[in-house]
Protein backbone atom coordinates (compact mmCIF):
# COMPACT_ATOMS: atom_id res chain seq x y z
CA UNK A 1 0.00 0.00 0.00
CA UNK A 2 1.40 3.63 -0.90
CA UNK A 3 0.95 5.30 2.17
CA UNK A 4 -1.03 8.48 1.91
CA UNK A 5 0.96 9.96 4.21
CA UNK A 6 3.09 10.91 0.93
CA UNK A 7 0.23 13.28 -0.22
CA UNK A 8 1.65 16.74 -0.06
CA UNK A 9 5.13 15.08 -1.04
CA UNK A 10 7.39 17.67 -3.34
CA UNK A 11 10.01 16.72 -6.11
CA UNK A 12 12.79 19.14 -5.99
CA UNK A 13 12.37 22.40 -8.48
CA UNK A 14 13.44 20.74 -11.85
CA UNK A 15 15.08 23.82 -14.44
CA UNK A 16 16.10 22.23 -17.99
CA UNK A 17 16.35 24.18 -21.50
CA UNK A 18 14.62 23.52 -24.67
CA UNK A 19 16.30 21.95 -26.76
CA UNK A 20 15.76 22.82 -30.91
CA UNK A 21 17.14 19.49 -31.91
CA UNK A 22 15.01 17.74 -29.21
CA UNK A 23 12.05 19.07 -30.59
CA UNK A 24 12.44 17.77 -33.97
CA UNK A 25 12.94 14.43 -32.34
CA UNK A 26 10.12 14.70 -31.06
CA UNK A 27 8.09 15.83 -33.84
CA UNK A 28 9.55 12.84 -35.46
CA UNK A 29 8.09 10.40 -33.02
CA UNK A 30 4.94 11.44 -33.20
CA UNK A 31 4.99 11.71 -36.70
CA UNK A 32 4.70 15.60 -37.23
CA UNK A 33 4.96 16.79 -40.46
CA UNK A 34 3.65 20.75 -40.05
CA UNK A 35 7.10 22.95 -40.87
CA UNK A 36 6.35 25.28 -38.24
CA UNK A 37 7.18 22.32 -35.21
CA UNK A 38 10.54 21.48 -37.90
CA UNK A 39 11.39 24.52 -39.42
CA UNK A 40 12.90 27.90 -38.07
CA UNK A 41 11.53 29.65 -40.85
CA UNK A 42 8.16 28.20 -41.07
CA UNK A 43 7.87 28.65 -37.01
CA UNK A 44 9.02 32.09 -37.71
CA UNK A 45 6.59 32.88 -40.77
CA UNK A 46 3.57 31.73 -38.08
CA UNK A 47 4.75 34.76 -36.28
CA UNK A 48 6.75 32.33 -33.47
CA UNK A 49 10.27 33.35 -32.28
CA UNK A 50 11.37 29.60 -32.38
CA UNK A 51 10.17 26.27 -33.15
CA UNK A 52 7.44 26.28 -30.35
CA UNK A 53 6.66 23.31 -27.49
CA UNK A 54 3.62 21.16 -29.00
CA UNK A 55 1.05 20.43 -26.73
CA UNK A 56 2.37 17.03 -24.86
CA UNK A 57 5.99 17.70 -25.18
CA UNK A 58 5.94 19.77 -21.54
CA UNK A 59 5.37 16.03 -19.72
CA UNK A 60 8.24 14.68 -21.46
CA UNK A 61 10.62 17.75 -20.33
CA UNK A 62 9.34 16.81 -16.72
CA UNK A 63 10.89 13.15 -17.36
CA UNK A 64 14.82 14.87 -17.96
CA UNK A 65 14.97 15.28 -14.38
CA UNK A 66 18.27 13.30 -13.04
CA UNK A 67 16.10 10.54 -11.69
CA UNK A 68 12.15 10.59 -13.46
CA UNK A 69 11.47 7.71 -11.01
CA UNK A 70 13.56 8.40 -7.74
CA UNK A 71 9.76 9.46 -6.64
CA UNK A 72 8.33 6.23 -7.00
CA UNK A 73 11.13 4.79 -4.54
CA UNK A 74 10.27 7.50 -1.69
CA UNK A 75 6.49 6.61 -2.22
CA UNK A 76 6.95 2.99 -2.72
CA UNK A 77 5.88 2.65 -5.76
CA UNK A 78 7.07 0.07 -8.23
CA UNK A 79 8.02 0.80 -11.76
CA UNK A 80 6.82 -2.53 -13.23
CA UNK A 81 2.75 -2.04 -11.66
CA UNK A 82 2.52 1.25 -13.12
CA UNK A 83 0.24 2.55 -16.17
CA UNK A 84 -0.72 6.07 -16.60
CA UNK A 85 -4.23 5.97 -16.32
CA UNK A 86 -4.90 10.01 -17.02
CA UNK A 87 -3.51 13.06 -18.29
CA UNK A 88 -4.75 16.74 -18.15
CA UNK A 89 -2.88 19.71 -19.28
CA UNK A 90 -3.94 23.17 -18.79
CA UNK A 91 -1.95 26.02 -21.32
CA UNK A 92 -1.44 29.61 -20.00
CA UNK A 93 1.85 30.62 -22.34
CA UNK A 94 3.39 29.19 -24.95
CA UNK A 95 7.27 28.04 -24.58
CA UNK A 96 9.66 27.89 -27.63
CA UNK A 97 13.01 26.32 -28.19
CA UNK A 98 15.60 28.13 -26.31
CA UNK A 99 13.29 28.90 -22.71
CA UNK A 100 14.77 27.14 -19.89
CA UNK A 101 11.59 25.75 -17.92
CA UNK A 102 11.24 25.22 -14.19
CA UNK A 103 8.90 22.20 -13.41
CA UNK A 104 7.38 21.98 -9.42
CA UNK A 105 6.28 18.84 -9.01
CA UNK A 106 3.81 17.69 -6.07
CA UNK A 107 1.77 14.79 -4.84
CA UNK A 108 -1.83 15.81 -4.49
CA UNK A 109 -3.99 12.57 -3.82
CA UNK A 110 -3.32 9.13 -2.90
CA UNK A 111 -6.36 6.37 -3.01
CA UNK A 112 -7.07 3.23 -4.02
CA UNK A 113 -10.28 0.92 -5.42
CA UNK A 114 -11.39 -2.43 -5.47
CA UNK A 115 -10.24 -3.32 -2.24
CA UNK A 116 -6.59 -1.79 -3.36
CA UNK A 117 -6.21 -3.56 -6.44
CA UNK A 118 -5.56 -1.08 -7.60
CA UNK A 119 -3.69 2.18 -6.48
CA UNK A 120 -4.07 5.92 -7.40
CA UNK A 121 -0.92 8.62 -7.26
CA UNK A 122 -2.65 12.11 -8.68
CA UNK A 123 0.86 14.41 -9.19
CA UNK A 124 0.48 18.02 -10.11
CA UNK A 125 3.27 20.19 -12.26
CA UNK A 126 3.23 23.97 -12.42
CA UNK A 127 5.98 24.97 -15.28
CA UNK A 128 7.37 28.56 -15.53
CA UNK A 129 9.70 29.92 -17.75
CA UNK A 130 13.12 31.68 -17.42
CA UNK A 131 11.28 34.99 -16.60
CA UNK A 132 9.46 33.61 -14.19
CA UNK A 133 6.22 33.46 -16.17
CA UNK A 134 3.26 30.50 -15.75
CA UNK A 135 3.06 28.64 -18.92
CA UNK A 136 1.36 25.65 -18.22
CA UNK A 137 0.24 23.17 -15.28
CA UNK A 138 0.07 19.49 -16.11
CA UNK A 139 -1.63 16.70 -13.90
CA UNK A 140 -0.90 13.08 -14.10
CA UNK A 141 -2.46 10.28 -12.67
CA UNK A 142 -0.79 6.96 -12.33
CA UNK A 143 -2.80 3.56 -11.83
CA UNK A 144 -0.58 0.89 -9.81
CA UNK A 145 -1.86 -2.51 -10.62
CA UNK A 146 -1.88 -5.52 -8.14
CA UNK A 147 -2.40 -9.21 -8.90
CA UNK B 1 -25.93 12.24 -37.85
CA UNK B 2 -22.25 13.27 -37.95
CA UNK B 3 -21.36 15.77 -40.54
CA UNK B 4 -17.96 16.80 -42.16
CA UNK B 5 -17.43 20.03 -43.01
CA UNK B 6 -15.15 20.58 -46.25
CA UNK B 7 -12.76 22.29 -45.96
CA UNK B 8 -12.57 22.66 -42.06
CA UNK B 9 -12.80 25.75 -39.68
CA UNK B 10 -12.49 25.72 -36.75
CA UNK B 11 -13.94 29.03 -35.93
CA UNK B 12 -17.35 28.36 -37.57
CA UNK B 13 -17.41 24.97 -36.35
CA UNK B 14 -20.73 23.68 -34.25
CA UNK B 15 -21.33 21.46 -32.01
CA UNK B 16 -21.45 18.17 -33.54
CA UNK B 17 -19.17 18.68 -36.24
CA UNK B 18 -16.35 16.10 -36.72
CA UNK B 19 -12.92 17.26 -36.87
CA UNK B 20 -10.83 16.24 -39.81
CA UNK B 21 -9.52 12.93 -38.38
CA UNK B 22 -5.87 12.03 -38.18
CA UNK B 23 -4.93 8.39 -39.04
CA UNK B 24 -1.39 6.95 -37.95
CA UNK B 25 0.51 3.93 -39.79
CA UNK B 26 0.47 1.05 -37.56
CA UNK B 27 2.30 0.97 -34.33
CA UNK B 28 6.28 -0.59 -34.85
CA UNK B 29 8.88 -1.20 -32.39
CA UNK B 30 10.53 1.24 -34.07
CA UNK B 31 8.18 3.96 -33.44
CA UNK B 32 8.41 2.74 -29.33
CA UNK B 33 12.03 2.87 -29.46
CA UNK B 34 12.22 6.55 -31.41
CA UNK B 35 9.40 7.76 -28.74
CA UNK B 36 11.19 6.64 -25.91
CA UNK B 37 13.96 8.60 -27.06
CA UNK B 38 12.69 11.65 -27.99
CA UNK B 39 10.00 11.92 -25.02
CA UNK B 40 12.59 10.92 -22.25
CA UNK B 41 10.36 8.50 -20.73
CA UNK B 42 12.75 5.29 -20.66
CA UNK B 43 10.28 2.98 -19.00
CA UNK B 44 11.63 -0.32 -20.17
CA UNK B 45 7.66 -1.64 -20.15
CA UNK B 46 7.75 0.19 -23.56
CA UNK B 47 10.70 -0.73 -25.31
CA UNK B 48 12.14 -3.95 -23.43
CA UNK B 49 10.05 -7.26 -24.05
CA UNK B 50 11.63 -9.09 -21.28
CA UNK B 51 10.86 -6.40 -18.79
CA UNK B 52 7.38 -5.99 -20.06
CA UNK B 53 7.07 -10.21 -19.92
CA UNK B 54 8.20 -10.07 -16.65
CA UNK B 55 5.38 -7.34 -15.52
CA UNK B 56 3.26 -9.77 -16.66
CA UNK B 57 1.97 -7.89 -19.86
CA UNK B 58 2.64 -10.52 -22.65
CA UNK B 59 5.05 -7.70 -24.46
CA UNK B 60 5.90 -4.23 -25.02
CA UNK B 61 2.90 -1.47 -24.66
CA UNK B 62 3.16 1.64 -26.02
CA UNK B 63 3.32 4.94 -24.62
CA UNK B 64 -0.10 6.62 -23.32
CA UNK B 65 1.37 9.45 -23.78
CA UNK B 66 2.36 8.65 -27.48
CA UNK B 67 -1.58 8.32 -28.02
CA UNK B 68 -2.12 11.88 -27.12
CA UNK B 69 0.49 12.95 -29.17
CA UNK B 70 -1.20 11.90 -31.78
CA UNK B 71 -4.47 13.46 -30.36
CA UNK B 72 -2.62 16.53 -29.92
CA UNK B 73 -1.69 16.75 -33.73
CA UNK B 74 -5.30 16.40 -34.23
CA UNK B 75 -5.88 19.29 -32.77
CA UNK B 76 -2.79 21.54 -34.28
CA UNK B 77 -3.24 20.72 -37.40
CA UNK B 78 -6.53 22.98 -37.60
CA UNK B 79 -5.92 25.42 -34.90
CA UNK B 80 -2.97 27.65 -33.85
CA UNK B 81 -0.67 26.39 -30.94
CA UNK B 82 -1.55 29.40 -28.79
CA UNK B 83 -5.15 28.66 -29.35
CA UNK B 84 -5.03 25.59 -27.10
CA UNK B 85 -6.36 26.31 -23.48
CA UNK B 86 -6.87 22.79 -21.73
CA UNK B 87 -6.25 19.59 -22.89
CA UNK B 88 -7.02 16.40 -21.36
CA UNK B 89 -7.23 12.73 -21.76
CA UNK B 90 -7.89 9.50 -19.55
CA UNK B 91 -5.93 6.12 -21.20
CA UNK B 92 -7.92 3.06 -21.73
CA UNK B 93 -6.71 0.58 -23.45
CA UNK B 94 -3.19 -0.60 -24.21
CA UNK B 95 -1.17 -0.04 -27.60
CA UNK B 96 0.08 -2.56 -28.62
CA UNK B 97 2.81 -3.35 -31.91
CA UNK B 98 0.47 -3.37 -34.75
CA UNK B 99 -2.11 -1.23 -33.51
CA UNK B 100 -3.17 1.29 -36.12
CA UNK B 101 -4.38 4.18 -34.13
CA UNK B 102 -6.48 6.94 -35.76
CA UNK B 103 -7.76 10.07 -33.93
CA UNK B 104 -10.74 11.71 -34.32
CA UNK B 105 -12.85 14.47 -32.64
CA UNK B 106 -16.06 16.08 -32.62
CA UNK B 107 -17.05 19.62 -31.62
CA UNK B 108 -18.79 19.36 -28.60
CA UNK B 109 -20.23 23.12 -27.68
CA UNK B 110 -18.98 26.91 -28.29
CA UNK B 111 -19.18 28.94 -25.27
CA UNK B 112 -18.09 31.84 -23.07
CA UNK B 113 -15.57 31.22 -20.38
CA UNK B 114 -15.49 32.90 -17.06
CA UNK B 115 -13.87 36.10 -18.61
CA UNK B 116 -16.37 36.26 -21.63
CA UNK B 117 -13.82 34.95 -24.38
CA UNK B 118 -15.73 32.62 -27.01
CA UNK B 119 -14.13 28.74 -26.60
CA UNK B 120 -14.84 25.52 -28.36
CA UNK B 121 -14.81 22.53 -26.25
CA UNK B 122 -13.74 19.51 -28.26
CA UNK B 123 -13.93 15.78 -27.48
CA UNK B 124 -11.02 14.17 -28.63
CA UNK B 125 -9.51 10.18 -28.95
CA UNK B 126 -7.73 7.80 -30.31
CA UNK B 127 -8.88 3.96 -31.23
CA UNK B 128 -6.97 0.71 -32.79
CA UNK B 129 -7.93 -0.25 -36.26
CA UNK B 130 -10.24 -2.82 -34.45
CA UNK B 131 -11.92 0.35 -32.57
CA UNK B 132 -10.93 -0.15 -29.04
CA UNK B 133 -10.96 3.46 -28.00
CA UNK B 134 -7.19 3.64 -26.49
CA UNK B 135 -7.58 7.29 -24.92
CA UNK B 136 -10.25 9.52 -24.83
CA UNK B 137 -10.32 13.50 -23.66
CA UNK B 138 -11.33 16.77 -24.37
CA UNK B 139 -9.86 19.97 -25.21
CA UNK B 140 -10.98 23.60 -25.15
CA UNK B 141 -9.96 25.83 -27.52
CA UNK B 142 -9.87 29.61 -27.62
CA UNK B 143 -12.01 31.19 -30.88
CA UNK B 144 -11.01 34.41 -32.19
CA UNK B 145 -13.10 37.45 -30.39
CA UNK B 146 -14.78 39.39 -32.47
Amino acid sequence: MIDPCHIGYVSPPFTTEVERGRLRFFAKAIGETDPVYLEEDAAHAAGYPGLPVPPTFLFCLEMDRPAPYGWFDDLGIELPKVLHGEQSFVYHAMAYAGDCLTFAARVRDIYSKKGGLLEFVVQDNQISNQRGELIAEFTRTLVIRHG
Amino acid sequence: MVKTLTPFDYTTAQPGDAWPALAMPPVARLTLALYCGASGDHNPLHVDSDFARAAGLGDVIAHGMLSMGYMGRTLTQQVPLGALREFSTRFLAMTRIGDQITCTAQVIARFNDAQGMPCLRVAVSAAGHNGEVKAAGEAIIALPSG
